[in-house]
């Protein structure tokens, strides 16, 4: 037991030796938070627009102005032809060109009908959807406005609204659980895996070997110190996000806690199969980079629904661990709900590290022979 | 001249020497490209709806079938119970609640005004909104056919209707891969370029065979060019290779001039390069690279508005965004592939890549030192 705590110590100063690493290791998941807090946003704000408006009356310079005066857009050009939207469009600084007909308001007052047509730009398909929806949204409560008297029995049902869990509709609430969930499993694997390989490149590896510690103890001694790192790297997120964003703890933290440390020696584990796979730290940072960073993105859910991808990767999805974790930390975090809730998926995660211990013992044991 | 031919010759043969990366450099794009293109999708569809029917009048069966009749919305579960309700928000069973209070049809007839509770689980907030949305218009279908059908309630004598259409210029059905290709295409440019180059150049210096480069006769620039144009030319085949795989497998459009675009991709490398070049003169070791490299890759990629509209962000971020490579080539790509733009729609990215360029590049030749 001594050996093992004098070679957790020399881990330990390994890492602290080498300050830049330090400063990444805490500097990350710092920059995420506020990343995803302040600057990336799911929703639109201040998309501009262009307008075509082949009647120029009151009625359709009074939706304009209306439009402009929302926060989601900007009236960033008059267009006078149909010509014109092509170009407005590929040079890229416009969303969407709202067409109104010819006499819209005369139409409008005389005929009781007029129309608009919103042309948006579909290379951007969720701003393309979220622009016509939010149009739509406006020029809808404008004609309730101009048929004020007659409008007040059009509404037979009237919906109220509640959003649950966030009521303010911030991004954050999605974000924070998904920048713990991939900068810790990132850190993790990426940490320990190029740790161990390291060790095997420079050829210390076999010093290590040699010495009296049982194999189990140096893969134990070099998780150790990561396995602490990352758990004050979880701190940090969680203080963070309650200081900056106001994001609370609604479930128990102590759950959470324990929940966290599951779901890091789950990546811990990663790392060390990931290792026994790779002989130089080059493979070693490719394989945890390339294999782990986009697809936990992509596929946990974390940005992109999974309830909505396309067939296969809802089968696809389950096998990733975040997927998982996103759905705990969601779940005690921002819901407050308790284990009842979550047993199922910390089940998945013990089972996905049984499976990742097996699989590097086997390999690694005949990497010993 | 020819110095640098045969240092890059030396480069070349290193770089297929081993054979792990000669296998990433091609093997990586087939893997993003199959599984991470057709992944993502905003497209709402079967919104998972509980009903809580506290009335079981004709009037709340005739609302629940409106639902149940939209192609957004997928009935789950209809209970009189609201806590069993809130359980299934609460373990995700269902994305929205609908409450009916008792003697909804009633009111409707003989009030003609009845409030009804919708409960949306937010934690996404886009999601959130666009379901919302969803169930409003489906509502006010609803509303329209109840007026319709109870003509006594004072139905005004005209109503003025804005009918509005919509249409979706370039990507008409709205398909996602048009839009992720050209997203993940920018990631592997960036990622090869950024790690690959500079763990190269650590690579040398870890092991030491950077001193025998340094005590030869070649130059900085000398050096600082053999190890760019390797680099430079296998990203611009891996996007060749990425569009090439993008049209067999999901038959994605390419609008505008694919000189434009390569013309580009070569000026976004060389400022990539350049970054990659000076960022591997302050590391020692390729940890300590990969992890410097991993954390403004992260930056750089997340704020270029590849999952996300880089217009939405705060002020300052799309002031970050003018030094940020990434954005310039995020914009650039689907403008050219998806829109057609041409030369003269894509001259100010031109202009700012080429600035970022000049200032990484002269930070490597400055950084690059020949003596330890």
């Amino acid at each position: 037991m001594n050996r093992f705590i004098g070679f957790v110590k020399k881990e330990f100063m390994h890492i602290f030796r080498d300050v830049r690493t330090l400063v990444i290791l805490f500097g990350i998941p710092a920059a995420q938070v506020l990343i995803f807090g302040y600057a990336v946003r799911t929703d639109i704000k201040n998309a501009g627009i262009a307008i075509l408006d082949r009647s120029k009356d009151e009625i359709s310079t009074g939706l304009v102005s209306k439009l402009e005066s929302s926060d989601f857009f900007i009236l960033k050009k008059n267009l006078q032809s149909g010509d014109e939207i092509d170009g407005s469009f590929k040079a890229g600084d416009i969303k969407a060109v709202l067409i109104f007909e010819k006499d819209f308001g005369k139409n409008l007052l005389h005929e009781g009908s007029a129309s608009i047509e919103i042309i948006a730009d579909g290379s951007e398909p969720n701003v393309a959807n979220l622009v016509t929806s939010y149009t739509r949204a406006i020029i809808n409560d404008y004609m309730l406005e101009l048929n004020k008297p007659a409008t007040d029995s059009f509404m037979p049902v009237e919906p109220e609204v509640k959003m649950y869990y966030n009521p303010n509709l911030e991004s954050q609430y999605m974000f924070v659980p998904g920048v713990i969930t991939i900068i810790l499993v990132l850190i993790c694997a990426l940490m320990t895996s190029v740790a161990i390989t390291r060790e095997k490149e420079f050829g210390t590896m076999e010093v290590l070997l040699v010495s009296p510690l049982k194999p189990l103890h140096i893969i134990l001694g070099k998780v150790t110190p990561y396995f602490i790192l990352s758990l004050i790297d979880l701190i940090v997120i969680l203080f963070l996000s309650w200081l900056v964003f106001d994001i609370p703890i609604k479930g128990s933290p102590l759950l959470l806690m324990l929940e966290s440390m599951l779901y890091i020696m789950l990546g811990l584990s990663l790392g060390i199969m990931i290792s026994t796979m790779s002989k130089t730290m080059q493979q070693a940072m490719f394989i945890s980079l390339m294999g782990l960073m986009l697809p936990t993105i992509i596929l946990s859910g974390f940005i992109f629904p999974v309830e909505y991808m396309p067939g296969i990767y809802r089968f696809l999805s389950p096998v990733i661990p975040p997927r998982w974790f996103i759905i705990i930390v969601k779940d005690i975090m921002i819901k407050g709900t308790g284990f009842t809730f979550v047993w199922k998926e910390t089940l998945i995660l013990v089972f996905m590290t049984i499976v990742f211990i097996t699989i590097s013992t086997f390999t690694f044991k005949r990497r010993l022979e | 001249m020819r110095t640098i031919l045969y240092l890059i010759r030396k480069e070349f043969i290193q770089i297929f020497r081993n054979t792990f990366l000669a296998r990433a450099i091609f093997g990586i794009p087939i893997v993003q490209m199959v599984i991470l293109v057709p992944a993502v999708t905003f497209e709402i569809k079967n919104i998972e709806l509980c009903v809580v029917d506290k009335d079981m009048s004709t009037e709340s069966r005739q609302l629940i079938s409106t639902l149940q009749g939209s192609e957004f919305f997928l009935l789950k579960h209809t209970t009189f119970n609201e806590k069993e309700a809130d359980d299934m928000l609460n373990s995700d069973k269902c994305d929205l609640v609908l409450h009916i209070p008792v003697n909804f049809g009633r009111n409707i007839i003989r009030e003609g005004n009845e409030k009804i509770m919708v409960a949306v689980n937010a934690i996404n907030a886009t999601s959130a909104q666009l379901a919302w949305a969803y169930m409003r218009g489906v509502l006010q279908d609803y509303n329209a056919d109840l007026i319709l059908q109870n003509l006594h309630t004072a139905l005004p004598a005209r109503m003025s209707v804005i009918e509005i259409t919509n249409r979706f210029w370039y990507n008409p059905s709205l398909n996602y891969k048009y839009y992720m290709l050209p997203g993940i295409l920018v990631i592997l440019v960036t990622a090869i370029g950024l790690l690959l180059a500079g763990l190269n150049v650590v690579r040398e210096k870890e092991i030491g065979t950077i001193e025998q480069m340094n005590v030869t006769p070649i130059r900085k620039y000398q050096f600082i060019t053999a190890k760019l144009i390797p680099f430079l030319l296998i990203g611009l085949v891996d996007l060749a290779f990425g569009l090439l795989l993008g049209k067999i497998l999901f038959n994605i459009p390419f609008n505008g001039s694919i000189a434009i675009l390569f013309l580009f991709a070569c000026l976004y490398l060389i400022a990539a390069l350049g970054l990659a070049l000076f960022l591997s003169t302050l590391a020692s070791t390729q940890q300590q690279y990969l992890f410097v490299v991993f954390f403004i890759l992260m930056i750089f990629i997340l704020m270029s508005g590849i999952f996300t509209p880089a217009e939405s962000m705060p002020l300052w971020a799309q002031k970050f965004n003018l030094i940020n490579p990434a954005a310039y080539f995020m914009r650039v790509i689907r403008m050219v592939m998806l829109k057609g733009s041409g030369f003269r729609d894509i001259l100010p990215d031109i202009r700012g890549i080429i600035l970022i360029g000049i200032g990484t590049i002269s930070l490597a030749i400055w950084r690059y030192r020949k003596t330890v």
